[in-house]
Order: C-alpha cells, then sequence, then structure tokens
C-alpha cells in the first residue's frame, strides 16, 4: 500500500463517520461511539480487503462480513454506501418506519448485508457456518466477523471459538473492536476482559494485535491472517470508542446516543475539516 | 397395507436424512452431542463428511446452522427438543427466524414420554415456544411413515421449520402406500359428527385406538392428525366445528401454548364452539418409564377414551 492508497483510506474512512453521524442524527438515536471506532476497520475490509461486488451483492463466492456487534451498524450502512451497495442517501432514513436500514442489520432488506445480527454473541456464530459451507463447497471465500469487546463476554462467543478451532476454519478471522468502554462503563469495570489475546490463544486462535485506526497495520495483520493454515484467526483492534468526533472519544456516554442539532453540526464541522485536511 | 413397523420417531427421521441426502447434496447435519439419542448418528455413519458435532453447545450450533442456511447449504440442527427450542430459543428466533433461513431444527425426546430422565428433560413447551416464531413451521409427527415423509416436506420448504421427535417407540398406522403429506394439511383418520378429536404426535394412535373403541360405545367421534400445528389447517377445523359442534384436542405437551390453543384460536376468531384441551395440565413431568408416565397423564388410549367421555357428558 502506497501513500497514496492510505491517503484514499484515510478519505474514505472519513466519509463514513460523516455518514454514520448523519445518519444517527437522523434517526435521533443509534449508536455512534462504537459505529466510530469501527470505521478504520470496516472501511480496510470493505474497499481493499474483500471481494465484494456492489452489483452482485448476493454472488456465491463472495468474502462475507457478519457484524457481531450488529449496533454499530451506522458505520457499516455508511460502507456499504460508499461502497455502491445503495444511495448515501438512504442513510438519512435510518431507523425510519419504511426504512430498508433497520436499527440493526436486516440481511432480507439490505444489499451487502451477509447476516442479521444484534443479539450479541450470535454473529459469529454464523460467521463459522458460513466459513464451514466455504470449506465443504470448495470455494476459496473468507469470512470476517467483526465483534465488540464488550461482546466478549456472552459466552456463545466462546462456544463458536472452540467450533472454529475444532474445525480448522482458517478462512475465518474474528476481529474484535477494543475500544474498551461498553454501556455500563469501562469493560475492565463492568466484568473484566484483561489478556483476551490470550484467551482467543488458548482457544486454538492465531492472535494478532493491532491499532484499529492504522491503515498500515490493520493491512499488515489481515495479511499475516491470509497466511495461517489450519486454524482460526483472531485480531484484536485496539481502537478509539466515538473516534473522529472530539467531544465523543472515550466517552461511555456515546455508545448509544443521537447527537442533537448543535452536537451535530460540531461533529459534521470537525470531520469535514479532517476531510478538508486529508484533500488538501 | 403395508405391514406396520414399532419405531421411534427419532429413528425413523435419521432414516430419513440419509434418504434424501443421497440426492441432495446440499443437506448437511449438526448435532450437539446428542447424535445416539437423536439418531443423527445414522447420517454421520453414512455420510461423515456433512455431518458436524457441535459439542454440547446448542446455540452455537443454531447460529452456525443459520450461517450454512445463509451461504446455501440445507442444514438440519438436532437436539433434545429442551435445548434445541428452550436453551437456543433467542438464538432461533434472532439467527433462524428473523432472517426466515433455510434452517430446520429437530428437537428430540420431546414431551412426557422420555421417561426415566425425568422433568429436566421432558420438553413440553418445545411447541408453545416454537409458535412464537414468525414464520416457523412446526412439523409434529405421529409415526414412522409420516416422520419419512415430513422430513422430504421439511427439505423441499425454503424456510425455517421445527420438527418434534419422540423417543419411545411407537407402533405405525398409516399405510404407506397409501399417504400423502402436505404442510398445513390435517388428515382426518375417522369420520363421525358426534364430537372432533384433534391430536398431534405421538398420541395419535392413542386417541384413534380410543375414538374407535368409542365407536363401539356409539358415540361417532371424528379424528384429525394434526400433523402441522403452524401453519395450522384453519378449514379442517372450522368444518370440524360447524359439523360436530365440540373439539376435543390431545397432544403430549403442555395444555397451555401448544395444538389445544391454536385450535380454539381458529374457532374463536370463526365459529364458537367449545375446545377441551387434553394434554399436560401445567405441571412438570417426572422420572419413569415412559408407557406408565403416559398412563398417569391419561395420555394412552384408556385415558384418552375416558377423558373424551367425561367431556361430551358435560
Amino acid at each position: 500500500m502506497n501513500k497514496s492508497d492510505i491517503s484514499e483510506l484515510k478519505k474514505t474512512a472519513c466519509r463514513v463517520r460523516l455518514w454514520t453521524v448523519e445518519g444517527v442524527f437522523n434517526a435521533k438515536s443509534g449508536h455512534p461511539g462504537g459505529s466510530l471506532s469501527a470505521a478504520d476497520i470496516m472501511t480496510y475490509l470493505y474497499f481493499k480487503e474483500m471481494n465484494v461486488d456492489p452489483k452482485n451483492p448476493k454472488d456465491p463466492k463472495r468474502d462475507r462480513f457478519v457484524l457481531s456487534k450488529g449496533h454499530c451498524c451506522p458505520a457499516l450502512y455508511a460502507t456499504l454506501a460508499l461502497k455502491g451497495f445503495f444511495p448515501t442517501e438512504e442513510i438519512k432514513s435510518l431507523r425510519h418506519v419504511g426504512s430498508m436500514l433497520q436499527g440493526h442489520p436486516d440481511m432480507k432488506n439490505t444489499p451487502g448485508i451477509d447476516m442479521s445480527s444484534g443479539s450479541l454473541g450470535q454473529g459469529i456464530s454464523a460467521a463459522c457456518g458460513m466459513a464451514l459451507s466455504a470449506k465443504l463447497s470448495g470455494d476459496g471465500y473468507r469470512v470476517y466477523a467483526m465483534l465488540g469487546d464488550g461482546e466478549c463476554e456472552e459466552g456463545q462467543v466462546w462456544e463458536a471459538a472452540m467450533f472454529a478451532s475444532h474445525y480448522k476454519l482458517d478462512n475465518l478471522v474474528a476481529i474484535v473492536d477494543y475500544n474498551g468502554l461498553q454501556i455500563d462503563g469501562s469493560v475492565e469495570d463492568v466484568a473484566g476482559l484483561d489478556k483476551l489475546n490470550e484467551k482467543f490463544k488458548a482457544f486454538g486462535f492465531e492472535v494478532f494485535e493491532t491499532d484499529g485506526h492504522d491503515f498500515e497495520q490493520i493491512e499488515d495483520v489481515l495479511n499475516k491472517a491470509k497466511e495461517v493454515k489450519g486454524k482460526p484467526v483472531a485480531i484484536i483492534a485496539k481502537t478509539i470508542k466515538g473516534k473522529g468526533v472530539s467531544y465523543m472519544e472515550n466517552q461511555v456516554g456515546w455508545h448509544g446516543k443521537a447527537p442533537n442539532a448543535e452536537q451535530y453540526k460540531t461533529a459534521m464541522d470537525e470531520l469535514n475539516a479532517q476531510l478538508k485536511a486529508l484533500e488538501a | 397395507m403395508a405391514e406396520g413397523i414399532k419405531i421411534a420417531t427419532r429413528e425413523s427421521f435419521g432414516q430419513a436424512l440419509c434418504e434424501l441426502a443421497k440426492e441432495h447434496d446440499d443437506i448437511v447435519v449438526l448435532d450437539a452431542d446428542l447424535a445416539a439419542a437423536t439418531k443423527t448418528e445414522i447420517f454421520k455413519k453414512a455420510y461423515p463428511e456433512r455431518f458436524f458435532d457441535c459439542g454440547i453447545a446448542e446455540g452455537n450450533m443454531i447460529g452456525v446452522a443459520a450461517g450454512l442456511a445463509a451461504a446455501g447449504k440445507v442444514p438440519f440442527a438436532a437436539s433434545f427438543a429442551m435445548f434445541a427450542t428452550g436453551r437456543a430459543y433467542e438464538q432461533v428466533r434472532n439467527s433462524v427466524g428473523y432472517p426466515h433461513l433455510n434452517v430446520k431444527i429437530a428437537g428430540s425426546h420431546a414431551g412426557i414420554s422420555v421417561g426415566e430422565d425425568g422433568a429436566t428433560h421432558q420438553c413440553c413447551e418445545d411447541i408453545a415456544l416454537m409458535r412464537t416464531v414468525p414464520g416457523m413451521v412446526i412439523l409434529n409427527p405421529a409415526d414412522h411413515y409420516e416422520m419419512i415423509e415430513a422430513v422430504k416436506a421439511a427439505y423441499a420448504y425454503n424456510g425455517p421449520v421445527y420438527i418434534r421427535l419422540g423417543r419411545l417407540a411407537i407402533d405405525s398406522f398409516n399405510d404407506p402406500d397409501n399417504y400423502s403429506f402436505e404442510i398445513g394439511k390435517g388428515i382426518t383418520l375417522e369420520e363421525g359428527n358426534d364430537v372432533t378429536v384433534i391430536a398431534t404426535g405421538l398420541v395419535v394412535y392413542e386417541a384413534l385406538k380410543a375414538v374407535r373403541a368409542l365407536k363401539e360405545k356409539g358415540i361417532n367421534a371424528r379424528l384429525i392428525n394434526m400433523h402441522t400445528i403452524k401453519p395450522i389447517d384453519k378449514d379442517i377445523i372450522i368444518k370440524a366445528a360447524k359439523e360436530t359442534g365440540k373439539i376435543i384436542t390431545v397432544e403430549e405437551h403442555n395444555i397451555i401454548g401448544g395444538l389445544g390453543e391454536a385450535v380454539a384460536a381458529v374457532t374463536a376468531e370463526s365459529y364458537p364452539v367449545p375446545v377441551y384441551r387434553i394434554g399436560v395440565e401445567d405441571i412438570f413431568g417426572h422420572s419413569g418409564p415412559a408407557i406408565e408416565l403416559l398412563a398417569e397423564f391419561g395420555l394412552n388410549k384408556d385415558g384418552i377414551e375416558r377423558k373424551i367421555l367425561e367431556i361430551i357428558k358435560k
């Protein structure tokens, strides 16, 4: 990846953040914090990593993405729209009656959504099923599942981890958006997830760590993931909740609420300024 | 008529999967460490490359099944009814039901006829739970031949299906040479206009014996085998309500949330007649031989006959 590629990704990620804020503001509800922390990884996956075609969203041989932390769909919708799966204008209808953009991902009605999700812990299991199907069919596609750090408190995540390891699903990459905060406070204060790296290793995963906002590091770990044979991969991505909007960064209160008009303007001004600086 | 055989519907299910898999390579089977009990082991022996044991982790198994279905496979996921529909209820609702994925869920050891394992494993709530999932088809076959056809129909249908399997070996009564299964269509086994008995699953044959005994006593009861609980066959229920004026349901399930309530909902809205529910009367089961438990709970031929007599005297 050269400097111009990185610059393009940064600009795209900034647009993902702009549309994320746009969506949540218009919905008057939603989850901006974890959406903004995940925006860079989603941008890299859809614009650099995954084999997907917006004109053929159901291609049986496409790579899959399962947003196991389904509440962060505002960033996924923004990413899919910018990739061309549907018009960006749709984002303004997020969470409204009649919208194809539900409060949590709905594979039946949204082009590009590979799995309905939202009840935490369940997406990773579905991703295992997809990865297993690829193995059975001999299709070479890969499956990426994004989990929240708080989500890893769900027992089902570890049932799925055992399954992925037992069936040697080396076409599965579980990415943990480790922003350190969940609804009731910091992850460490709420339930404790320390040594997540060791936990995944003990469950048979090859584990990589990365800065979830650094595209060169993201590229590096995703490339390394492709070299791993005979076991699944977990990527622990250290991120900042609310990344890109100054007053939201590392603030647990922005897990699940929408900005008011003034806050919306501040957020858009900040993100537009970041975009302008990148374009300069 | 072909000779009747005595076999548990779980065994019939395992055989049916193997037959279907010969022609359909998109079928995969999942189990949660109960293959020997749910009889998916029959499939496992024949098609080991398409069988996946998920271990004792039913929630994940249902999620994996959802992912397989999303990728184009037709997964049959089996466990005890208690765990497939109870433990994994929310996975069934959100990962299978909401996206309307093509997952077939098999719940074995349903009802009190589980026997000695006792209340923790005697699931009398599975039909109630599955009825609440939008779009879920619920099949409760009554004998070997019906199970074979039900599994084929479940495969042919594109969407989520719950199939209830029994542990206890039961006599077959359907004639395989003269039997057809259609999802959502009840089967009239005996004609009659004094009262209608609607039964489902393992107790259909017991109800049939009871109805035949009552005929000898001059009571002409109609008997309907309701193998599909959802979508329920409204036409056959309304016709029975109009023609017989009284309905008695029989099920090896809690009378709350099961066949009886499904039937009563149809009559209440379309043609109100009294509906009496024979079943497990909102209590837990307990350990004991299955045959003794069915007798104790009034769900064998004698018990059903006795209750029908009590009801029609009201």
